[in-house]
């Protein structure tokens, strides 16, 4: 099976930084892939020459056998959609009218037609978003702000997804359902990478691991394989102990190094 | 959303605002003129309706709309708030060109007043500068250009400021009376040229109106939705630059309308620009008819600046709208 991207010693500066060192990756269809890493692993920047919008990169990054920087960005639109971090809109769009702009890459007039209506509602209904769908985009929480978002890229019915930390400001049972989400989505053949934060989340949903260090991976298996003590301790510099989940998947258990303890008795003001 | 019927009830209102404003306000003034003795061809009512008032009452609506429809623009290119026509330096690019032409006491280049051709000279000027600086190689940064632009504009001003210094007594009042911005009469073919112009300004913007969404939200959103990035901000930087210039070539600047027109229609029909373009326009044309009307004749014989008016009658409308607490009628 031909991979959605072919990514060939992908580098990338920025100024006197190099961002990415030589990346080589893969991604399938049906695969929910999480990339993880420490601040400034090179994360964002990856995606940004994933979703196309970053066309100064050397090495090569096919696209459905087609170098990214080729594709006119009208085709990329029907095919990728692109979950930005942390959307903020100066002018006063309703959650509804930032769903329905997911739609633009399908539209030919001015107007929506039933289908592109059709999409909008059914985005609404899964991202559980119906209910604030005529208020200011600019009054919503956090949450309901990265869900309406993702309510967006779904009405745009892409092939490929890609997520910039989808799950920062949910609740609990949001970031979940939006990994339950993530995980249909792929099953139902879309290619789906998001980039996280949340190693538990990611070990919990995703088929596949990339985790990015120092512009470089550091390692890309299923979780199982990709979280060991050495790992976190190598790439994230904490201790932490791998045990079993629930479902048979790794969880990370967090501790805290010894020698950074907030020193008891004594306070520092 | 914006289905057919929403989209031709508010934008049906709005070019019923700006039709009413243009049958009514020529009809309106100091001396009295009838329309039934101007149709008729009787002096002076022909005259004064058709040469004077009419071409004047049409540079107003369509310098009004204009305005308004660059504030539109270069908000959503800078998904800047406080953004208006004359923040990338493109007017005062202009008025350093009409100062230049008024100091050194040229009268005519080709057809035109050398003010008009002059302005418009240097707003071309001042757009190329904008441009060569703010594209690094083949991307554009909204960033740069609002520096860019911002930096343009203080130099222009500096210029402004130093001929006005150097110049004699006449020469200074004529600067200090153009630089308040006035509506006067025009020729008609020199109307029919703005009209075209303006006309192709608003028909590019309603095609691009979808985009333009996309680019008030974010550069990075309109990029993986389809919008070429680049491309789009240099359409609409241009866009709003030369219907900016054009008009303030031959207005002179008239603040407020770019800045407050757009506002008070997204309180009304929303963020949208699919209803926000076709509606700023019309609103920002009707609207300056109506202040126009009212500087030349409040204080009649004599006029006042219709940049006063614009601010002395919109702001506190502006201000009611604010305080009425109404996001939009529509969302």
């Amino acid at each position: 099976m031909t991979p959605v991207y072919a990514l060939d010693g992908v580098r990338v500066r920025l100024g006197s930084a190099e961002i990415l060192r030589g990346i080589s990756l893969r991604f399938h269809e049906g695969e929910l892939a999480a990339v993880v890493g420490p601040n400034g692993a090179g994360k964002s920047t990856l995606m940004s020459v994933l979703s196309g919008m970053r066309e100064d990169y050397k090495g090569e990054c096919r696209f459905r056998g087609v170098e990214i920087s080729q594709w006119r960005k009208g085709d990329l639109g029907r095919r990728l959609s692109f979950i930005p971090q942390n959307v903020r809109i100066e002018f006063p769009f309703t959650a509804e009218q930032v769903v329905y702009m997911g739609r633009t890459p399908h539209c030919n007039g001015l107007f929506e037609t039933p289908e592109d209506r059709e999409a909008v509602r059914r985005a609404m209904e899964t991202t559980d978003t119906l209910p604030f769908a005529r208020l200011d985009f600019r009054v919503l929480s956090g949450g309901e702000r990265q869900r309406v978002v993702l309510a967006g890229a779904l009405a745009q019915e892409p092939s490929v997804l890609l997520l910039d930390e989808p799950t920062t400001f949910l609740d609990l049972k949001h970031q979940i359902s939006t990994y339950v989400l993530l995980e249909k989505l792929a099953r139902e053949g879309i290619c789906v990478v998001a980039v996280t934060h949340d190693l538990n989340l990611a070990a919990s949903y995703s088929d596949r691991m990339v985790v990015l260090s120092q512009g470089g991976v550091a390692a890309d298996d299923v979780p199982g394989e990709v979280l060991t003590s050495r790992l976190l301790s190598d790439v994230f510099a904490v201790d932490a102990e791998i045990l079993s989940g629930p479902n048979g998947r790794p969880w990370v258990s967090y501790e805290q190094p010894a020698g950074q303890l907030p020193s008891q008795g004594r306070q520092p003001w | 959303m914006v289905d057919r019927r929403r989209f031709w009830t508010a934008v049906g209102a709005a070019a019923l605002f700006f039709l009413l404003a243009l049958a009514v306000t020529p009809l309106i003034g100091s001396s009295d003129a009838a329309f039934s003795r101007a149709w008729a061809g009787q002096s002076p009512d022909r005259e004064i309706l058709f040469q004077v008032r009419l071409p004047r009452v049409l540079l107003a609506g369509l310098a009004g709309g204009a305005l308004a429809l660059a504030g539109v623009v270069f908000q959503a290119l800078l998904r800047d708030a406080l953004a208006t026509p004359y923040t990338l330096g493109v007017q005062s690019g202009a008025a350093l060109g009409a100062v230049i032409a008024i100091c050194f006491g040229w009268r005519a280049i080709g057809a035109f007043p050398a003010v008009w051709f002059s302005g418009l000279v240097g707003a071309a000027i001042t757009i190329m500068v904008v441009v060569g600086i703010a594209s690094e190689g083949r991307r554009m940064s909204s960033f740069t250009l609002l520096l860019t632009g911002v930096t343009i504009n203080a130099i222009c001003m500096a210029g402004i400021l130093f001929l006005h210094y150097t110049a004699g007594f006449t020469e200074s009042f004529t600067i200090v009376r153009w630089l308040m911005g006035g509506i006067e009469s025009m020729p008609y073919h020199t109307l029919a040229i703005l009209t075209t112009g303006v006309a192709a300004g608003v028909g590019i913007a309603v095609v691009k109106s979808n985009q333009l969404n996309l680019l008030s939200v974010g550069e990075d959103w309109a990029a993986t939705r389809g919008v070429h990035l680049s491309s789009l901000m240099l359409i609409c930087y241009l866009l709003g630059s030369f219907l900016t210039a054009s008009i303030t070539a031959l207005t002179g600047p008239i603040g407020f309308i770019g800045l407050i027109v757009p506002h008070a229609l997204r309180m009304v029909v929303g963020a949208d620009h699919r209803l926000l373009v076709p509606t700023s326009f019309c609103v920002g044309g009707g609207f300056l008819m109506l202040c126009d009307t009212v500087a030349r004749t409040a204080l009649a014989p004599s006029e006042i600046p219709v940049g006063v008016m614009t601010a002395m009658l919109g702001g506190p409308f502006f201000i009611w709208l604010l305080r009425s607490g109404r996001r939009s009628l529509w969302a």
